[in-house]
């Protein structure tokens, strides 16, 4: 089974043998692929019953834990990299989360989708109504993303809590490289993927 | 002829006795020269042994946990939700054995067994069992059937110690230790809960500081009380509230005459089943194991440390409303797991049954328990 594009880039970022943590796991799908191919000493944590169902039937070190209870549990630099895909928008308190990642990790990579992609800020210009897209598809009433941010936003937030980008990729809703993302990022790229570390 | 069982059911089942001939010398130095386990087993075991799953049984269970003695019997074994075919323990896949552990008092050596140094029964004399001995002649159980390694080992309460310290002492006998509802040792308040049972078995004139086979006495009422006190904290307050509210058995509130709640009366039936059915002192020894357990004191109390060794993939089963083995006691044994850098996964489900809650047919229970032990089928076979 092929891995979807945004779980193969971050796949190809972790070394082999590495400590890994996955918060918001999913069905698992990243760790089963780093535990099998790359020997990853790996977790990952959940709270959907469904998702941790699915996790242990491959075989994954799913552990049922809510991302905003914190991360207490873990020591710090107890892992290589700490993993958070479309997550961070919808934690209660995203900067919390994001010091204490790169509390227990050396490293982190944070995928979040767009709010300043331009079908957004056209979609509130024009109707003057919450956005609704392919990246973002709830409503204003029943979405989870209760922190939907942009590019310059996280960027913002990174630089206020010392936190240094080692990387930005944008990516496409099928999570494919957009190679003109790189060009006003904030208003053409729908995906943000940030590989964050500590500043030195 | 069609069964009398049910479908999903192991069907009519028997005990057999395993005798260990040998020395066996426990934690607290005492050696017996031999002992007995009483044990059943369900399914069967494959051509190269690898299918076989220990149940480990809590406080007061025994080695019948599937299926029915007779067709008479009211009731199945205690673990009959979870055991049989097509159930999470699947006894189209596994070869599972149950037993009696060693100073209980369904077959097994224990306070009821004659001491061969006196030809009485041991009573309160039985030495001192801990965790660790259980496992030991489990493993001489495991020996005995032919079985090298255990595709889990699986336990709730004081069972899922049981699988905890299978992982630590046989680390190449475990593929993988389910421990559900368990902690990693006893906390004050659970400790307190034992010794008040304790005190209440000692409290009855009938106990004879044990020696109540000599005196053709037993302390009903004080293994009652035991029972009714322990089986308050394996319920909570929420389930207790569904389940009996302020009904009344009997009697008038308003007249204040003869009233009976009926929690009084399920508790006064509990305590007298189980004073029937149970050991005064094995109620004793098993308590006291309970408390001893703590795995980590051989390791300046780092948990992390004492599960080095272990090499099994564990699985970390707790209830919401279960106070008495918490779901923070859970979550300290996954951590440590964590931090050993372990294989652990865990699942922390929604019930208002307490502790009772490991014994129960939750969908969600079921459903981890199963599909965690279907993925162990796929990695033991070939």
């Amino acid at each position: 089974m092929s891995l979807r594009p945004d779980l193969a880039i971050i796949a190809d970022l972790i070394n082999a043998d590495a400590r890994v943590l996955d918060l918001g796991c999913g069905e698992g799908d990243l760790l089963a692929h780093l535990q099998e191919n790359k020997n990853v000493n790996g977790y990952g944590l959940d709270v959907d019953a469904d998702n941790i169902r699915i996790c242990l039937g491959k075989g994954v070190n799913v552990i049922e834990q809510d991302l905003d209870e914190g991360l207490k549990n873990f020591e710090d630099s107890s892992f290589d990299m700490v993993v958070m895909t479309e997550t961070l928008q919808s934690v209660r308190r995203p900067d919390h989360l994001l010091e204490e990642m790169l509390r227990i990790g050396e490293e982190c990579i944070v995928t979040f989708p767009n709010f300043g992609h331009w079908r957004c800020r056209l979609q509130l210009v024009t109707s003057g109504r919450m956005p609704v897209a392919r990246h973002i598809p709830h409503s204003w009433y029943d979405t989870p993303n209760i922190h939907l941010c942009t590019f310059t936003d996280f960027e913002t937030l990174c630089h206020d809590l010392k936190l240094r980008v080692i990387q930005r990729r944008v990516v496409n809703h099928n999570h494919v490289e957009q190679p003109w993302g790189s060009v006003l990022p904030n208003l053409l790229g729908p995906v943000a993927f940030y590989r964050l570390g500590r500043q030195p | 002829m069609p069964s009398a069982f049910p479908a999903d059911s192991v069907g009519l089942v028997s005990s057999q006795t395993f005798r260990h001939e040998r020395p066996f010398t426990l934690q607290c130095g005492v050696t017996l020269s031999s002992f007995d386990l009483v044990y059943e087993t369900y399914g069967n075991l494959n051509p190269d042994k690898s299918n076989a799953v220990l149940i480990c049984h809590a406080l007061s269970g025994n080695h019948h946990a599937a299926g029915y003695h007779s067709e008479d019997e009211a009731k199945p074994g205690w673990w009959d939700t979870c055991i049989g075919p097509g159930k999470p323990i699947d006894t189209n896949r596994f070869f599972v054995v149950s037993l009696n552990n060693l100073g209980g008092c369904h077959g097994s050596s224990g306070p009821l067994s004659t001491n061969p140094d006196t030809g009485k029964p041991y009573g309160p004399q039985f030495p001192t069992v801990v965790v660790a001995d259980w496992v030991a002649s489990q493993a001489l159980l495991a020996d005995h059937l032919g079985i090298e390694r255990f595709a889990a080992v699986i336990g709730g309460s004081l069972g899922g110690m049981q699988a905890m310290q299978w992982a630590v002492d046989f680390p190449d006998r475990v593929h993988a230790a389910v421990v559900i509802a368990a902690a990693a040792k006893l906390s004050a308040q659970n400790i307190a809960f034992n010794e008040i049972a304790r005190q209440a078995i000692a409290a009855d004139p009938n106990f004879f500081a044990g020696h109540y086979a000599e005196s053709e006495s037993n302390p009903d009422k004080g293994l009652g009380l035991a029972r009714m006190i322990g089986h308050v904290t394996y319920l909570s307050d929420d389930g207790m509230r569904e389940k009996f509210g302020r009904a009344l058995k009997s009697g008038d509130i308003d007249r204040g005459a003869d009233v009976e709640f009926q929690v009084e009366s399920y508790l006064h039936h509990q305590g007298q089943a189980f004073s029937r059915r149970f050991d005064a002192n094995t109620y004793v020894l098993m308590t006291k194991a309970l408390d001893y357990f703590d795995p980590a004191r051989d390791t300046n109390d780092n948990l992390v440390a004492a599960l080095e060794k272990t090499r099994a993939k564990f699985l970390v089963i707790s209830f919401t409303s279960d106070w008495r083995f918490s779901v923070e006691r859970s979550k300290e044994i996954s951590d440590a797991l964590m931090a050993a850098r372990k294989n652990v996964a865990s699942a922390i489900i929604e019930s208002e049954h307490g502790h009772d809650s490991f014994l129960l047919q939750l969908p969600r229970y079921i459903s981890v328990l199963g599909t965690f032990l279907e993925r162990v089928h796929q990695e033991i076979s070939p």
